[in-house]
């Protein structure tokens, strides 16, 4: 409060209107070109560019490529991952990593199928699956903002008791989803798309508007891009640290229900190494391992090269260990034009 | 060169170092004999640094010469200048902590057979070398982290003596020691001067220059202002007077109320007792609504450590600190920012600028939530806010989108202060608030600081140019190791009477 007398005590600002005309005959505005480049889109230049490489290999070789089913497949495929690559985007711009975001998925199905909890009915499971991925997220986020452990070891312990909470509750079995609305979420369908579809592109959506527009998205970039900064400009690191886990861990919830439904199980198996392809597409994405810069639009784009090639070597019938190869080959070639775009346009 | 006795075997003529609106280096002149100890004084500033950063090979030179033993030479690489057999200890060792002592001393040059390192020669080498250097102690196996500052700093003398070089230039190297060290110090310059081997040897203790130095060549503003003078014989009156009397004045704006009035007007931040173990210890101090204080010292003398504390970036070990009455939360800077208080911290890049956002990003950050319903923000309101206070503090370019990085020195440090006159302060911690500033911007945030004042807000300022603290403050504190060594008003002070109290080193050799 004494802060706001202070800012009656500082001069005046009362010219806009001669900062907007000096900010029109100011120095060189962007070319329409390299805002294109800004934009969204043109960050992704690459990325695109592999996507439509892959569909059209995928027309040219598999008939059944471009029909309307085929491309729902590929996008429900896309949107359990996808939803946990939403929370990863967060975490990485904010300038860490989570690994856990797998297991802490696998622990929060099983926990939200235990007969017990079915037993209270659909609402009290969605709940469970959220409360159980937020608060792996409150507990990782502790340790790292407040017991000063690196993000790395934090969310790799997590995995790894995750993964051990979720193998003692399910006593290592399959808990079948027994509860008809839960399993009734992967079979509906509104206007012909899948309700895992909806639910993919409303967590995008809020993860975006909350990403570009508002000042939770904002002190992400601060604090990923430069974290000392942030501090002594009054941001409270810590606190936001926290939050960004209980937004991965929140998506990891979301996604329980998700793959609960689609499998019909709750499983501790669930989400092996789903980490690694979450923290791949952000990357190929265009989002700064270290922080403080990326897209959200850029890991969905990620989300899709990954899920389309699993489609394409599918309907070819290729083995998985070449689609592997295929996608660190990719990795590799959309980072390095990546690399390149930003060399150019600077 | 110098056409007397001394044999030259470096000599630079003419060197220019300019940085985005800075010229650090506006023709420097440099000679260094052979087996001589050559000291480089000058004020923070002046361009020592850039000098020997420049000699090393770190900073490319935008012109001038350096010969080397007769012939004409371009460092690009600091790799360059090591084979040419110059060695820098600098002021913050470029060693690695988690290698051991042996393995730091010959880094980059290990000892080695078909490609198979030798640990044991490269620890029998380190080890001759320390007992050379009086450190018969301390272990080559030792991981060098464990080491004390001064520990390492003989470890960096070894690694400059197992390179052979013929130059060793020293970057402060007393700061961390003690005056037993101090004087094996000197012992080993002088067997080195002895071997032929010639020292730059930059100290800003006076006592020291005349103890071990040759010769001296005092830098001001980037420009040699005297060469070769003899360090046993100058006075030292005349030395400080080099070193201060400036090419370019700086206009000091005319303080609006004469200092005694401070004391009518409110205490607004009070210090009280305030220590950090090992930093500083027992600071107390007050300044008043439209007061500006300045804390003069070395660096390392505690007084960037005592304005962060302050702020709540450290958090202290004992004392509190007060705003208008009222104690702060310890080592919580959302708290010192909630009571009105902000900080323009020593390093703009690292500490308090996100380069690569746009401007209006950081001037709206501690202050986001003013432009946020429900969490939203409203763009163009912050848009227009951040670049009203940029165009107040004539920010060029005026374009607020622009990236930060793309702007000078002088203007991203207005967008630091932007950033607090945005978010309204009464309590502005200013923290070397011009350096790498260009003159013109210089005089602008000078004016900006008093215009401050006199609206009534309480500026703690810290720098290492003696002038700005003189000329801006109303009360100056000196510190020294720590511990507030003076106080008293700027009009009863001149710059060769701070300078004193602040070198006043306590080093017998």
């Amino acid at each position: 409060m004494s802060a706001e007398q202070g800012a009656t005590a500082t001069p005046a600002v009362d010219e806009r209107a001669r900062v907007e005309a000096a900010g029109r005959d100011a120095a060189p505005r962007p070319s329409a070109w390299n805002r294109l480049l800004d934009s969204g889109a043109g960050r992704n230049l690459g990325l695109v560019a592999v996507l439509v490489i892959l569909c059209v290999v995928g027309v040219s070789t598999a008939d059944t490529f471009a029909t309307a089913s085929n491309l729902l497949t590929i996008l429900t495929s896309a949107s359990i991952i996808g939803v946990i690559t939403v929370g990863a985007t967060f975490v990485i711009i904010g300038g860490g990593i989570d690994l856990s975001v797998g297991k802490l998925m696998a622990l929060a199905s099983v926990w939200a199928t235990t007969v017990a909890t079915q037993s209270f009915g659909p609402v009290v499971m969605i709940a469970c699956a959220l409360l159980v991925g937020a608060g792996g997220g409150l507990v990782t986020g502790l340790l790292i903002a407040y017991g000063r452990i690196v993000p790395f070891i934090v969310t790799l312990a997590m995995l790894i008791s995750a993964q051990g909470l979720a193998e003692r509750i399910s006593g290592r079995r399959s808990q079948i989803v027994t509860d008809p609305t839960i399993a009734a979420i992967a079979t509906t369908r509104l206007a012909g798309i899948p309700l895992l579809v909806f639910i993919f592109a409303a967590v995008v959506a809020v993860g975006w508007v909350v990403l570009n527009r508002t000042t939770f998205g904002r002190r992400t970039f601060a604090i990923g891009g430069n974290a000392e900064a942030a501090r002594l400009a009054g941001l409270d690191v810590r606190r936001h640290t926290v939050a960004l886990y209980i937004v991965s861990g929140l998506c990891c919830g979301v996604a329980a229900i998700m793959i609960a439904s689609l499998t019909t199980t709750g499983s501790s198996t669930h989400g092996t190494l789903y980490e690694l392809d979450a923290i791949a597409a952000v990357i190929i994405g265009g989002t700064l391992l270290t922080g403080g810069r990326g897209t959200l639009i850029g890991s969905i784009l990620g989300v899709l090269v990954f899920t389309t090639i699993t489609n394409l070597f599918v309907l070819n019938n290729l083995d998985t260990d070449v689609q592997n190869i295929a996608k660190g080959v990719i990795i590799v070639v959309a980072v390095l034009i990546q690399i390149r775009a930003r060399r150019t346009s600077p | 060169m110098t056409g007397r006795g001394p044999v030259p075997l470096l000599t630079m003529r003419g060197i220019v170092k300019e940085f985005p609106g800075v010229r650090a280096l506006d023709g420097v002149d440099l000679d260094v004999a052979v087996g001589e100890v050559h000291c480089l004084l000058g004020q923070n500033g002046a361009g020592k640094s850039t000098l020997i950063k420049v000699l090393g090979g770190a900073h490319r030179p935008d012109a001038g010469t350096v010969v080397l033993d007769g012939t004409e030479v371009s460092f690009t690489t600091p790799h360059a200048a090591d084979g040419a057999g110059i060695a820098t200890i600098h002021q913050e060792l470029d060693l690695v902590p988690g290698l051991s002592v042996a393995e730091n001393v010959v880094l980059g040059h290990e000892p080695a057979r078909f490609g198979f390192t030798r640990p044991r020669d490269a620890e029998d080498l380190a080890r001759a070398l320390l007992r050379r250097l009086g450190h018969p102690e301390i272990p080559p196996r030792r991981e060098l982290g464990r080491l004390s500052a001064a520990g390492q700093q003989v470890v960096g003398m070894a690694r400059a003596l197992a390179r052979d070089a013929r130059l060793i230039v020293m970057d402060e190297p007393s700061a961390v020691l003690d005056p037993e060290e101090v004087r094996n110090l000197f012992r080993v310059i002088r067997e080195l001067t002895a071997e032929g081997v010639a020292v730059v040897y930059i100290s800003h203790r006076l006592e020291e220059i005349r103890a071990i130095g040759d010769r001296v060549t005092v830098l001001k503003d980037g420009r040699t202002v005297a060469r070769n003078l003899p360090a046993a014989t100058t006075p030292t009156a005349e030395v400080i007077r080099l070193m201060t009397g400036r090419s370019i004045e700086y206009v000091f704006p005319e303080r609006a109320a004469p200092p005694d009035s401070a004391g009518d007007s409110e205490v607004v931040l009070e210090v009280d007792g305030l220590s950090r173990t090992g930093e500083f210890a027992d600071v107390s101090f007050t300044v008043h609504a439209g007061e500006v204080v300045g804390l003069a010292g070395l660096v390392g003398s505690g007084r960037s450590e005592i304005l962060e504390t302050v702020f709540g970036a450290r958090r202290a070990t004992g004392g509190a600190v007060r705003v208008r009455g009222r104690a702060l939360r310890a080592g919580s800077v959302p708290a010192a920012v909630r009571a009105g208080m902000g900080l323009c911290p020593e390093e703009r890049k690292s500490q308090a600028l996100l380069m690569g956002e746009p401007v209006y990003r950081n001037v709206s950050l501690p202050v986001l939530s003013r432009f946020a319903r429900a969490g939203f923000l409203r763009r163009d309101a912050e848009l227009a806010a951040a670049s009203a206070v940029t165009a107040q503090l004539d920010v060029r370019p005026a374009d607020a989108t622009r990236t930060t990085a793309t702007l000078s020195g002088g203007n991203q440090q207005k967008i630091v202060l932007a950033r607090w006159l945005l978010r309204g302060c009464d309590v502005l911690l200013l923290d070397e608030p011009t350096r790498g500033v260009d003159v013109g911007a210089r005089s602008e945030i000078y004016a900006l600081i008093r215009r401050l004042a006199s609206h009534g807000v309480a500026v703690l300022l810290v720098s290492s140019e003696v002038p700005e603290v003189l000329g801006l403050a109303d009360r100056v504190l000196v510190i020294r190791e720590g511990r507030v060594v003076h106080t008293s008003g700027s009009a009863e002070l001149d710059e060769g009477r701070v300078l004193d109290l602040v070198m006043e080193g306590d080093v017998r050799v």
